[in-house]
C-alpha cells in the first residue's frame, strides 16, 4: 500500500480491512475501494467520519482528498457528525408510509426525546429517516445494525429501544 | 491510420461533411451553427450535465444532448425547431430556479454565458417564487474569487483541475440540491494554471480576485500582446480601462498556449501600478537625487559616459539587460555599446560558465515545435521544475504523458510534476553531472555508438549502474525523442558540460536537444546581439567582450543597465553589487526605483515595461512575435528602445533614426534571415569533465516562480498565493538531522563573510548534503547563487 503519514488517523485493523478490498480491485484502481474503505473507516470510529478520518483514508488509497470528500458527502449512510452507539433509520417511503411510518416516527421522537437527525443526550439512540429499504411487505421497518425490524407497532417499538444497552 | 471517410448529416438544413464519431455539437460549431452550453469546452471531457444543448434530432423520440450524441450517418439535426426550443427554455428556465437574478453587482455581468444564452433562451419572467439555496463562499487563495451562490454545478472548473492540470482539488460535495464546488477543506489553489477556471467559468461562480469590482467588460478596451516571462511566449489580450491596465487573459493560440496561459502571466500586470515604480527621470548631483526632465537627464547619462570613456577607454564600458527586454531594447543597447567601442554586452545573467560559447550556436532553443512536445515518444528532462519554469512546457508533457509518452528527469531536487516519471535520478548539482555523464556512458555502450569518440573519451572513468542503464534503456525506446535542458542545467557551474553531454546524448538517441531558456526572450538576445561574442545576426567580432560574469568580476568603471534588478536577477548578487558601487557611472533604465538602485546608480532612466511598450519576444520555436503597446506609460515612462534611439543620437552615433519599433526589428530580421550558421555547431570538448563539488554543502538557488523578474516580483496578489515561496533554508530530514537542526527553527545562514538569518524547512525534495535556498528574495540577496564559495549554517 501507499506510504501513510504518521499521524493517519486510520487504526490498523481498519487498514487491514481496507486491504482486502483493495485487493479484490486492480493494482492502480484503489480508488474503486473508497465506498468499502470509507465504512471501514465509519465503523472503526464509533460509526462516523471526521475530515481527518477522510483525509486518511483518501491518502491510504492514494487518491486526491476531495474525491473522499465528494463520496463521503454523497451518501446519506456515511455520518459526519457524531451518532450515538445505536443508529435506527425509520423508513419513510411509501409503503411505510401507508402502513404508519409517520406516527411511528411522532411516537418513536417523543418516546427518545429527540427530533430526526439528532442524538439522545446519553449518546445511545441517534434517529433517521430513512428511504426505501425493500421490505415493503412487512412495513413499517426499522434499520438498526444491519438488520431490519419489521411490522413495527408502537409497542414493538418501545420494547426495541429499551432492551439497547 | 487511414482517412476515415466523412459522413454526411444535415444540421438547421445545412448539410455537412464531419468526421463519424466527433459530436453533434462539435460539428455545428465547425459550421458556425450556435447552440447554447454551459458544460460542454473543447478542451474538457463531457459532463453532458447542464443540458442546455439539448437539440432535436431526426427519429429520436426526445430532445438529445448535442455534446454527448455522436454523429451518425445521414443524421437530421435541427436546433431551432419547436421542439428543440422547447427543451433549451426548459432547461434554462430549471437553471435559473436557484441562480440569483442579480446581473447588476455581479462581477461577470456583462460578460456572463448563462446572461448571454437567457437574453436568448430564457423567459423574461421567472416562474418561480420559492426560496433560493444559497451557498457559502469559499477562500480558494488570492488569485480567483468566489461567489458559489451563483454556480450552476457545470463542472467544467472541476474536470480542469482532474484532467488539464492533473490537481483535483476542487470536487463537487454533498448531493442534489445541497451539492457545492469547493475544495471542502479550506485552502488555496496550489497551481500554476489555476487562473484559467475564471475562464472556463460560465458565471459569475469564479471570478478574478485582483479584477474584482475594478471595472465592467463593456468599458474595457482590448489589446493583444505576448506575455513577459517565460520563453514561450503565451499569447495574450491586455485589457486596460482608462489607459491602465485592468487585467490579462489567454488569447487562443493552438501551437503555443491553446486557450490556457499560466497565472505568472495572467496576474503579473498588478506589478505595473507598484508604488516602485519610477515616473519621471532622475540623477544624483553631489550625492542627492534629484527629478529633472528627459532632456536634462539624457544628457546628464551622455556626459557621464563619455568622461569615462574619455578618462580611460571604451573597453571599461559593459552593458547588462534582463533577458525580458524586447528585441529592439536588446538591439540598440548592443548597437549604442559596440558603437561606443565596447563588446562588453550580456543578457545571461544567472549562467556562470561561458567557456562554450564560441562554438556553440548562436542561440539555442527548443528544435522541435511546443505543439510537437505533445507527439514526442520519450523526454528527458535535466536541471528542469518545467512545470514552475514554463507552466506551458509543463502542460505539454503532461498531455504527451496522458497519450503514454514516457518522461525521465535528473534532476537537483525532487520536483512535484503533474506527470509521472518513468526513471529519475536526484542528485546534487554537481553529481548531475556524472549522472548525465553515466547515462551517456549507458546510451554509447548499448548502442554500440562510436561516432562520439571524444566524448567517449572523457567518459573512460564513470561507472555506470542499473538505474543508468534502465534510463538508458527507456531513451532508446521507440518514436521521437527530445532532451529538455532546464534552467538547472544551462545555469549549471559546468553548464558546458552539462551542453555537451546532453547534445551527445540526443544524438545517440536518435533525437534533439532543447533549451529552456530563461526569461521571455533569451532568443532574441542572442540573435539581437546582447551577447559579447557575436554582434546582431550572429556576425562575428575581432574580440570577445566580456561576458556576464566577467563584467561584474573586472572592476569596471561604467556600466548601462537595462530592466535589471542585480541583486535579484544575477548568479551572483554580492559580486554584482559591489561592482556596480564601485564604478563611477551608472545609467540605469529601469521601470522600478530600488534603494539598492539609488546607490549604485547615477542616472535612473524611467522606461516602459510589458505592456507599456510595443516590441517583439522570439520565442524557444524562434518565432518572431511582435505587438504593440496596451497601455499608455505611467508618467513620463517611455518604451526603451526610444530612450536607447536619443541616447544613439546624443552620442552622434550613425543608424539611431528610427520612427517606429518596426523600423528596428525589420533592421534585425532581415539580418538574422540572412545569417550564415558556419562556424558554429562544432563540439566544445573540454579536457576533462568536473565531477567534484568543491564544497561539502552544496547550494541549490533558482528564483521560484513568482520571483524570476522586477514585474512579477511585484505582483503582490500572486505573492500571496498558494505556491508563492518565501524566503528559507530547505534540508533534507537526514542532514538537517546530521547538522542536529529540526524543522521550523531559525538557522544563520554564512557565505563571503555575509549571514542571514532564515527558517528551515525539511524538504523532501532536496537531496542529502545539499541547502535549498531559493534567490530573487531581498533576504537571500546577499548570497551567491552558484558561488563555489562554501556555505554554513547554524542555529541562530
Amino acid at each position: 500500500m501507499n506510504d501513510v503519514k504518521e499521524k493517519s488517523a486510520l487504526s490498523q485493523p481498519a487498514r487491514e480491512e481496507i486491504d482486502k478490498w483493495v485487493a479484490k480491485y486492480p493494482e492502480d484502481k484503489a480508488q474503486s475501494a473508497v465506498i468499502p474503505a470509507l465504512h471501514i473507516a465509519q465503523k472503526y470510529n464509533q460509526g462516523s467520519l471526521t475530515d481527518s478520518i477522510i483525509e486518511s483514508v483518501a491518502d491510504y488509497l492514494g487518491i486526491p482528498k476531495i474525491a473522499a470528500f465528494e463520496v463521503a458527502t454523497f451518501y446519506s449512510m456515511y455520518e459526519l457528525k457524531p451518532v450515538g452507539r445505536h443508529k435506527m433509520g425509520l423508513c419513510k417511503s411509501i409503503s411505510c408510509m401507508l402502513m404508519g411510518a409517520d406516527e411511528l416516527g411522532d411516537h418513536l421522537q417523543k418516546k427518545l426525546g429527540i427530533k430526526f437527525g439528532e442524538t439522545t443526550p446519553d449518546g445511545k439512540v441517534t434517529l433517521k429517516e430513512v428511504e426505501c429499504l425493500g421490505a415493503c411487505r412487512h412495513a413499517p421497518v426499522v434499520h438498526m445494525h444491519n438488520r431490519y425490524y419489521e411490522s413495527l407497532t408502537p409497542e414493538k417499538a418501545d420494547e426495541l429501544i429499551e432492551g439497547l444497552e | 491510420m487511414a482517412e476515415q471517410e466523412l459522413v454526411e448529416i444535415e444540421i438547421d438544413g445545412k448539410k455537412l461533411q464531419v468526421k463519424p464519431g466527433s459530436m453533434i455539437i462539435e460539428a455545428a460549431d465547425d459550421a458556425d451553427i450556435k447552440i447554447p452550453r454551459f458544460c460542454y469546452h473543447k478542451k474538457l471531457s463531457i459532463a453532458a450535465n447542464c443540458r442546455m444543448c439539448l437539440v432535436d434530432v431526426e427519429k429520436a423520440n426526445k430532445p438529445l444532448p448535442a455534446c454527448a450524441t455522436p454523429i451518425m450517418p445521414g443524421m437530421v439535426v435541427r436546433t431551432q425547431s419547436k421542439e428543440a426550443l422547447v427543451a433549451q427554455r426548459a432547461v434554462m428556465e430549471f437553471l435559473l430556479i436557484n441562480h440569483p437574478l442579480d446581473c447588476p453587482i455581479c462581477d461577470q455581468g456583462g460578460e456572463c454565458e448563462l446572461q448571454d444564452v437567457a437574453m436568448g433562451y430564457g423567459k423574461s419572467v421567472s416562474r418561480y417564487t420559492e426560496g433560493k439555496r444559497s451557498v457559502k463562499d469559499k477562500d480558494i487563495g488570492s488569485l480567483v474569487a468566489t461567489d458559489m451562490t451563483r454556480c450552476i454545478l457545470c463542472t467544467r472548473c472541476v474536470r480542469f483541475g482532474q484532467e488539464v492540470i492533473g490537481l483535483p482539488e476542487l470536487g463537487a460535495t454533498g448531493r442534489g440540491e445541497h451539492t457545492e464546488i469547493g475544495t471542502y477543506i479550506e485552502k488555496s489553489l496550489t497551481s500554476e494554471m489555476s487562473g484559467n477556471i475564471i475562464d472556463l467559468c460560465p458565471v459569475g461562480a469564479l471570478t478574478s480576485k485582483p479584477f474584482r469590482f475594478k471595472a465592467r467588460a463593456w468599458e474595457l478596451e482590448q489589446g493583444t500582446s505576448v506575455a513577459p516571462h517565460d520563453c514561450v511566449g503565451s499569447n495574450i489580450y491586455v485589457h486596460r480601462h482608462r489607459d491602465k491596465v485592468m487585467r490579462v487573459v489567454p488569447k487562443d493560440d493552438e501551437s503555443i498556449n491553446e486557450c490556457w496561459i499560466s497565472d505568472r502571466d495572467r496576474f503579473s500586470y498588478e506589478g505595473l501600478y507598484h508604488e516602485d515604480r519610477l515616473t519621471q527621470p532622475m540623477i544624483k548631483k553631489e550625492g542627492a537625487w534629484q527629478v529633472v526632465d528627459w532632456q536634462e537627464a539624457l544628457t546628464f547619462a551622455v556626459d557621464g559616459l563619455k568622461k569615462v570613456i574619455d578618462d580611460n577607454t571604451a573597453a571599461q564600458l559593459a552593458a547588462v539587460a534582463s533577458p525580458n527586454s524586447t528585441v529592439e531594447e536588446h538591439y540598440l543597447l548592443q548597437k549604442l555599446v559596440r558603437g561606443l567601442g565596447s563588446h562588453n554586452i550580456d543578457h545571461r545573467l544567472r549562467q556562470t560558465d561561458f567557456s562554450d560559447q564560441l562554438a556553440t550556436p548562436v542561440s539555442a532553443g527548443l528544435p522541435i515545435s511546443i505543439e510537437a512536445i505533445e507527439t514526442q515518444e520519450q523526454i528527458l528532462l535535466i536541471g528542469s521544475d518545467v512545470q514552475r519554469e514554463q507552466p506551458i512546457v509543463g502542460h505539454r508533457i503532461r498531455r504527451a504523458y496522458l497519450r503514454g509518452t514516457n518522461v525521465c528527469v535528473i534532476n537537483p531536487m525532487d520536483y512535484h510534476f503533474n506527470f509521472d516519471v518513468k526513471e529519475k535520478i536526484i542528485v546534487s548539482p554537481s553529481t548531475m553531472l556524472q549522472e548525465l555523464a553515466a547515462v551517456t556512458k549507458a546510451v554509447l555502450d548499448q548502442t554500440q555508438n562510436t561516432r562520439h569518440g571524444k566524448v567517449a573519451d572523457l567518459l573512460k572513468q564513470v561507472t555506470v549502474s542499473d538505474s543508468h542503464q534502465r534510463m538508458a534503456k527507456q531513451l532508446l525506446g521507440a518514436g521521437d525523442k527530445v532532451v529538455l535542458l532546464g534552467a538547472h542545467g544551462l545555469n549549471h557551474l559546468h553548464s558546458s558540460q552539462i551542453k555537451l553531454l546532453a547534445n551527445t546524448l540526443s544524438q545517440a538517441i536518435s533525437g534533439q536537444c532543447g533549451y529552456l531558456t530563461e526569461g521571455a526572450n533569451a532568443t532574441g538576445a542572442s540573435l539581437a546581439g546582447a551577447i559579447p561574442h557575436r554582434c546582431a545576426a550572429n556576425l562575428g567580432v575581432a574580440k570577445s567582450g566580456l561576458d556576464a560574469k566577467q563584467i561584474w568580476q573586472s572592476q569596471l568603471k561604467a556600466f548601462i543597465l537595462l530592466n535589471l534588478e542585480p541583486e535579484y536577477d544575477c548568479a551572483d548578487p554580492q559580486m554584482a553589487l559591489a561592482s556596480l558601487q564601485q564604478a563611477n557611472f551608472v545609467v540605469s533604465l529601469s521601470p522600478y526605483m530600488t534603494s539598492t538602485m539609488k546607490d549604485y546608480a547615477n542616472v535612473i532612466l524611467p522606461v516602459c515595461p510589458f505592456a507599456e511598450t510595443s516590441g517583439t519576444f522570439v520565442n524557444i520555436e524562434n518565432k518572431w512575435q511582435s505587438f504593440a503597446a496596451a497601455a499608455a506609460p505611467q508618467g513620463e515612462a517611455r518604451p526603451g528602445w526610444k530612450v536607447l534611439r536619443v541616447l544613439g543620437n546624443l552620442f552622434e552615433q550613425e543608424g539611431f533614426d528610427y520612427t517606429v519599433s518596426t523600423e528596428v526589428r525589420d533592421e534585425l530580421k532581415v539580418a538574422v534571415d540572412g545569417m550564415t550558421m558556419t562556424q558554429t555547431n562544432q563540439d566544445h570538448i573540454p579536457s576533462t569533465l568536473n565531477f567534484s563539488a568543491n564544497v561539502d554543502l552544496e547550494r541549490i538557488a533558482y528564483p521560484p516562480i513568482y520571483r524570476t523578474d522586477n514585474l512579477v516580483r511585484r505582483g503582490e496578489s500572486l505573492q500571496r498565493s498558494g505556491i508563492a515561496e518565501a524566503a528559507a533554508v530547505h534540508l533534507s530530514a537526514n542532514t538537517a538531522t546530521q547538522m542536529n537542526l529540526a524543522d521550523c527553527e531559525q538557522v544563520t545562514v554564512k557565505q563571503n563573510g555575509q549571514h542571514v538569518n532564515l527558517p528551515l524547512h525539511v524538504d523532501g525534495r532536496v537531496p542529502d548534503n545539499c541547502v535549498y535556498i531559493p534567490s530573487g528574495f531581498a533576504e537571500t540577496a546577499m548570497l551567491g547563487v552558484t558561488s563555489p564559495a562554501a556555505l554554513t549554517l547554524e542555529r541562530s
